[in-house]
């Protein structure tokens, strides 16, 4: 069956035969960082469409439906249109971190991309301390958003940056909490160890309540680490215009724009690889014959399948709820969530260690 | 007081004492329209907040001083013009008043229920924008599919969705559409249906509650040595409803409260709109199966002159309590006109009431005092 | 009770925000509740009221004959000059002068639809119709002279 991983082995054999292992380590690279890219831009277009049509929908509307067939172009349109905008920098902002702002918010989200195992055997770095990585290297967002914020030399822009700084500093604490759950319950911090362990259930049903707990804690926590609505405060439209972003125009503002979605994929695919089991598909228990038929569907079908799902979640907050103010924000992270996910770190660790999980 | 340099100077300069002055408006998203807010912050908690208003005088006042008391009347419609059916009936009570003329029963009543229905129509509008100042963009759609069939009721009626000019005085322009009744009744059906949707979207949502709650709280002294009438002053346990004090039309022959809290804060105002759209669909149910037979406009001169002499008539529109004041030297224009806004004497209010609360906050606030520039500018 | 207090916070919060989402989730399903209307694509089946009131017009009838006598009535109604009649005098078979209309000029882009020059025609010449398509490339094609060329008033209208 042709499947993501015999590609890669087939391409990887058919390089080592042909160069030294040094070049075609180096041919490597560059095929994965051209696959990155194309893969970020059709994310981009992807979940932007996604979202226009999700909040369409529950919008009692019909949404984009002009450029190609059911509007699927659109978002194509729309890209054409902010690369052939003026990148216009204002007179009185410090041009060079202005410029350089949405490139470090652009870079973190693809240094994320590293640890994410898409399919079975399928991943670009399978490092030893891949969800320590991913929780380091994710808070460094915020320094992107501060140096727009600050840059803009606009009062919009620096009131939204630093409610933005502090909101992601703030949240990475419960999701770093929720993350560790899993992690107590695995005892590694490897991404392939941690799908591998969930191949007889997902930690989701078989974590028990503590699990479903933090599960929620961390999609409340990444909702705000990526400044989503209802915790959109960092661009507040009704409030601040538009935040930390509201300098800013054509191709710059929609790689802040590119930003936000591909951390949204992010934060969504290691939820689905923490929670629910990656790319392994669903098994109950001893049902031999529904176990193969699943294991029939393809695992990067799983993987996405799961990750799509909870970006629809996450789009069904963001078009349902009003936002927080600013101090109810901080009040709900160190008033309520922190001390759930606190008690409930201390809950996963007696069951990890009575082992009452199954 | 209104200084020109405070506006142009370099907005990235801090204010006196280091705090932080920004410019909301004229264009900004939350001020739904052109009204320009300085607002003084120390970090996020708001210090004092100083209206400009002026971005839409169209001097209305001055425009109707040289049209005739017919033609005067299309112009009331621009200035609030979410409650222009109320605007239009307050200056034709007025020339009634002056002139004494005898309006039918016909028209008094259509009257009385076109009014609830544009109350009900703003409000609706209003609970939209409001939830959207606050971030929830969905009940926008959801209160402007049952707005929309009010507009489609005032289109088959009266000929227009919005500035409708359908009440002359003596009566109504010509007669109501014949599926008149029919189509309210729909209407009344449906929004019985789809208001429980505004509870469980906005109402009981704990992030609105807690964004409004406790909110801008106004007394009810400040209510009124502000001004303040309509549901905002109502919210604060203030009793202003003209069409309890002053009954007009049909009003003193049908059965309603009127909604008053006690709490005065955003969330209080936010519900004592909702309830009175509630106590609207109960007035036009009371009317709507018993229209009158008969002449829709009353007999008038052909040239209307109003007699030398002072005239006032006040009405309830959705927002509170519009007066219209005319000095007349017995000739076909008025001598002076004056309009009382609501939206004026609720705009005077925020700075009052949003001292040291947080940008959030004022968004609340600003969203529940449902402001209408052109109403406070004219 | 501190911790009692604070559950039950917690509870009906994650509560009414779970009946907000059933509520969007709904619509979200329910692809029957749309109710975008595609504009320009309905144009065959749009349906205006007939009252809208969009735009003055003149009815003829076969004959190229109006109902207006040019007595400006419309005119002084209007609050904001939109209307002016250019009247002239035609010569009766009988050899009489008769004041008849020569340009009724309605100046589309200053009229504010209130519907009071229709209510003070005497003899119903004019009357509103429901198009509301007004856009135009020039300005001035929006200023319109009513009476058809080479019409006359109808006869038995005085």
């Amino acid at each position: 069956m042709l499947s993501l991983e015999s590609i890669t082995k087939t391409t990887q054999d058919w390089l080592l035969a042909k160069f030294d292992p040094t070049i075609a380590l180096a041919i490597e690279c560059v095929i994965v960082i051209l696959l990155c890219i194309t893969l970020f831009a059709v994310l981009g277009l992807v979940l932007v469409l996604l979202e226009r049509k999700v909040a369409a929908r529950i919008q009692i509307r019909l949404g984009p439906n002009r450029v190609g067939p059911g509007g699927i172009f659109q978002t194509a349109a729309d890209t054409l249109k902010l690369i052939m905008k003026e990148g216009l920098t204002p007179d009185t902002a410090d041009k060079f971190l202005f410029n350089l702002a949405p490139f470090v918010v652009m870079m973190v989200a693809m240094l994320l991309l590293a640890p994410i195992a898409f399919a079975k055997n399928f991943q670009i770095w399978d490092i030893n301390i891949g969800v320590l990585y991913i929780s380091s290297v994710s808070s460094l967002s915020v320094i992107g958003i501060l140096m727009a914020g600050w840059a803009s030399n606009n009062k919009y822009s620096l009131l939204g940056a630093m409610r933005s700084g502090a909101q992601i500093v703030s949240y990475e604490l419960s999701a770093g909490f929720a993350v560790l759950t899993i992690v107590v319950l695995t005892g590694s911090l490897q991404i392939s160890e941690i799908v591998a362990a969930q191949e007889n259930g997902w930690w989701l049903f078989k974590g028990h309540i503590p699990v479903v707990i933090a599960f929620v804690l961390y999609i409340i926590a990444v909702t705000a680490e990526t400044n989503r609505a209802p915790f959109d405060l960092a661009e507040a439209e009704s409030e601040l215009t538009a935040g930390f972003h509201t300098e800013y125009s054509g191709m710059k503002f929609a790689l802040f724009f590119l930003a936000e979605y591909i951390n949204i994929f992010i934060v969504c695919a290691i939820g689905a690889t923490l929670f629910l089991g990656g790319w392994m598909p669903f098994h109950i228990g001893s049902w031999e014959a529904f176990n193969h038929i699943m294991d029939y569907i393809p695992s990067s079908i799983w993987f996405m399948g799961k990750t799509f799902f909870l970006i629809f979640l996450i789009m069904w907050f963001r078009w349902t709820f009003p936002r927080l103010r600013v101090d109810q924000l901080l009040n709900l992270e160190w008033k309520y969530l922190l001390p759930i996910s606190l008690f409930n770190l201390l809950l996963v660790t007696v069951v990890a260690i009575m082992g009452w999980h199954f | 007081m209104y200084n020109e340099t405070e506006i142009i100077k370099d907005t990235t300069e801090l204010g006196p004492d280091g705090e932080l002055v920004i410019n909301m408006g004229p264009q900004h998203p939350a001020t739904h329209g052109v009204l320009h807010l300085v607002v003084t912050l120390n970090g996020e908690t708001i210090k004092k907040i100083e209206p400009h208003l002026g971005y839409i005088h169209r001097s209305i006042e001055k425009m109707c001083e040289r049209l005739t008391y017919r033609q005067f009347i299309y112009v009331t419609s621009r200035m609030d013009y979410l409650s222009s059916h109320i605007n239009n009936t307050a200056c034709a009570l007025l020339v009634e008043k002056g002139m004494q003329i005898e309006v039918p029963e016909r028209a008094k009543v259509v009257r009385t229920i076109l009014n609830e229905l544009t109350r009900i129509a703003s409000h609706e509008l209003w609970i939209g924008a409001m939830a959207m100042d606050l971030g929830a963009f969905t009940p926008f759609f959801y209160a402007f599919r049952e707005r929309e069939m009010i507009t489609d009721i005032m289109e088959d009626t009266c000929g227009a969705r919005l500035t409708m000019n359908y009440i002359v005085p003596g009566g109504l322009m010509y007669d109501i559409h014949p599926a008149f009744q029919t189509n309210v009744k729909a209407f009344i059906k449906q929004f019985k249906e789809k208001v429980t949707e505004y509870e469980d979207l906005v109402t009981g949502n704990v992030i609105f509650q807690s964004r409004t709650k406790g909110v801008g709280v106004l007394t009810a002294e400040d209510a009124i040595s502000y001004g303040c009438t309509g549901p905002v002053a109502r919210a604060s346990g203030v009793s202003c409803d003209m069409r309890k004090i002053a009954p007009y039309d049909a009003y003193d022959r049908v059965e309603f409260d009127e909604v008053i809290e006690t709490d005065g804060d955003s969330f209080t105002r936010y519900l004592v709109r909702v309830k009175e759209m509630n106590q609207s669909i109960r007035i036009i149910e009371q009317l709507i199966d018993n229209i009158p037979e008969g002449e829709f406009v009353g007999k008038t001169k052909n040239v209307l002159k109003l007699a030398k002499g002072e005239f006032y008539q006040r009405v309830e529109t959705a927002r509170g309590e519009l007066g219209v004041y005319i000095v007349s030297e017995g000739g076909t224009t008025p001598y002076r006109i004056k309009f009382r806004s609501p939206g004026f004497s609720n705009l005077s209010v925020l700075n009052h009431i949003s001292k040291g609360s947080m940008i959030g906050d004022l968004m609340a606030t600003m969203g529940t005092l449902d402001l209408v520039i052109p109403d406070i500018d004219r | 009770m501190f911790l009692k207090d604070y559950i039950s916070d917690v509870y009906n919060g994650v509560a009414s925000l779970l009946k907000g989402m059933r509520k969007t989730g709904y619509y979200f399903t329910h692809s029957k509740e749309i109710i975008t209307e595609q504009y320009p694509d309905n144009r065959a089946t749009l349906k205006l009221a007939d009252r809208f009131k969009g735009e003055v017009v003149m009815p003829h009838d076969d004959n190229n004959e109006h109902t207006c006598t040019g007595c400006t009535a419309c005119e002084l109604a209007c609050p904001n000059g939109t209307i002016k009649i250019i009247t002239k005098f035609d010569i009766t078979p009988e050899g009489k002068k008769k004041k008849a209309i020569d340009a009724f000029i309605y100046r589309l882009e200053m009229c504010t639809l209130c519907n009071l020059c229709i209510t003070a025609c005497p003899s119903d010449a004019i009357k509103m119709v429901p198009n509301f398509e007004h856009s135009v490339f020039d300005r001035s094609k929006l200023t319109k002279i009513l009476n058809k060329p080479g019409s006359k008033i109808k006869e038995g209208i005085e």
